[in-house]
This record gives structure tokens, sequence and C-alpha cells, in this order.
């Protein structure tokens, strides 16, 4: 439980860091740079993957690839697995996570929605780097619409 | 104990080479090399064909004085072994153990921060844990 709780300081304190940071370097932005947080999650993801799949099977396709996300790789990360993944069989997938754990203990109301992308940019690119170095690259943005639950769209690029 | 241990990256560029004799590297890693072809074959086959997900590939091929063995990882990382033809005490499962062993150390690189994904692998204490594996000693 304890360790629970220090990945969930240390993760605010990311957040609060790095808008700090691009608040300073460029002070009439109207729109938050969130970037470096993204790439923060993406080499976070791409070196944690190494060691998650270090004693998984070779997986099969991008479906399996895509399910192990949902459920081994959440499980690490937020111990909890995606709620719900839908997916068009053409490199779109929707994970949906009903109770994400960075906006659980944000109040419910509409009040705070607009911070939400604070709290979610991390989580975009720890799948995304994941995914990458998996051989996937994908697209990955997520949508907020009401509290707890956020839902992650990835756009797998195939070139 | 093995006398070549090599980390060939996705885009199959090496990524990290050691060989028990110096004098033997150049020969050592052109076979290194060739036998990328049999992983990439190896890996295309067994897709289709079985259920054959084991990320050990088993003898690449054998020559008179080599047998080489290949790993690959699931982000297409590939680990290859080269041994000594004439030493018989080294079976499948102990060359298995080996690429577990440098598994988990390669994957303990990659967390290095000050690794960048993509280079070769410049690290020192990295190159002490594979020699000892590579000569048995762990």
């Amino acid at each position: 439980m304890a360790d629970e709780t220090v990945f969930d300081f240390l993760h605010s304190e990311l957040v609060n860091y790095v808008i700090e940071q691009s608040e300073l370097k460029n002070k009439d932005a109207k729109d938050e740079d969130l970037s470096n947080l993204e790439y923060l999650g993406f080499s976070t993801g791409y070196r944690m993957i190494e060691r998650l799949t270090k004693e998984m099977p070779r997986f099969k396709d991008e479906l399996d690839t895509m399910k192990f996300i949902c459920t081994d790789f959440w499980t690490a990360i937020y111990r909890k697995q995606i709620d719900n993944l839908r997916t068009n069989h053409q490199g779109v997938y929707v994970l949906q996570d009903n109770g994400f754990r960075f906006l659980n203990n944000i109040s419910n109301g509409k009040q705070y929605l607009e911070l939400a992308p604070r709290y979610v940019t991390f989580t975009c690119g720890v799948v995304r780097g994941g995914l990458a170095n998996l051989g996937i690259n994908s697209l990955v943005t997520a949508e907020v619409q009401s509290m707890p639950s956020c839902k992650f769209h990835i756009q797998v690029q195939r070139s | 104990m093995a006398i070549c241990v090599a980390i060939i990256g996705k885009d199959n560029s090496p990524k990290y080479f050691a060989c028990s004799n110096p004098d033997d590297e150049i020969n050592l890693q052109y076979k290194v090399l060739s036998s990328l072809d049999v992983i990439e074959e190896k890996l295309n086959t067994a897709n289709k064909v079985t259920d054959f997900r084991e990320l050990f590939l088993g003898t690449l091929y054998s020559l008179e004085s080599h047998k080489i063995y290949g790993y690959v990882t699931n982000t297409k990382i590939k680990f290859i072994i080269v041994v000594d033809s004439t030493n018989t005490a080294l079976r499948d499962n102990e060359i298995r153990s080996m690429f577990r062993k440098i598994h988990s150390i390669y994957a303990d690189n990659i967390c290095n921060p000050f690794h960048i994904p993509g280079e070769p692998i410049t690290s020192k204490s990295f190159h002490d844990k594979a020699t000892s594996i590579m000569f048995g000693t762990v």
C-alpha cells in the first residue's frame, strides 16, 4: 500500500515540475506545454517494457500485444486492468479505464475537468513508449469525459 | 563456457560484442552476423506453422568448430552465443539459462537512465557481468 502512494506523489510532483518549467520558459503561451511530460512517459515505457516482457512468450500479433498492454502492463503500473478494450481491427484501439488511478483523487464534478490532460499525458507517453519498443509505432491520445474514467485512443501508424 | 556473446539490435546493427579470444574476434563477428539470416527465417516460419513462441530459438547452425545459439526478445533484440563444438558439457538447458541471465542484465542496462536506447552498450559493469556469464562463473 505504501509504495503505491509514493508513486502517486512522485507523479503529481512530476506534473507540477514540468508545468512550472514550461511556464518559466514560455510565459505568454496560452496552452500549457505537456510534450516534455509525454516524452518522460515515453522513455519510461520504452525501458519498462523490456523488463516486463522478459518472461512472456512471443506475441502472436498486434491484438495479442494490446491485450498484454491492457492486462499485465496496466497491472504493473496501476494495479488494475483496463476495463474495456475495443478495436476496429484496422489499427485503432480504445482502452477504457473506469477508475483511472491519477484521476481517482480528484473530485468528480466538472470543476477540474480542464486540468485532466495534465494527469493523463504521462500515461499516453508510457503506452506509446511501450508499444514503440515492441515494434508498433502509434499515436496515443486520451479523452476524459467524466472524472475518474478515461479513454485512451491508440492509432497504429502503418507505413 | 562460451566463446562469444553478441547482442544485435532491432535493426540488425551490432550493440554489444564480447569474445574470449580477441584474435578470433573478426572471424566470430562474421559468424554471428551471418547467423542473423537464420534467425530471420526461424522467426518467420515459427509464427505461422506452429505455436512455437519461446524466446529461445535453439541451435541456429553448427559448424565443425562452433555451435551458434540464438534468442530473440519480444522487443526484437537478438542475443547470440557461440560455443566450441568440442565442448559437450553445455547442453540446451545451460545455454537457455545463460540467455536468461543475459536478458536480465540487458533489461537492467536498458533501465539505466544513462543508456540511450538504440545506442551500442558501453557500460563497464554490463561488460563485466556479460563476460562472467560467458565464462560460466556466475
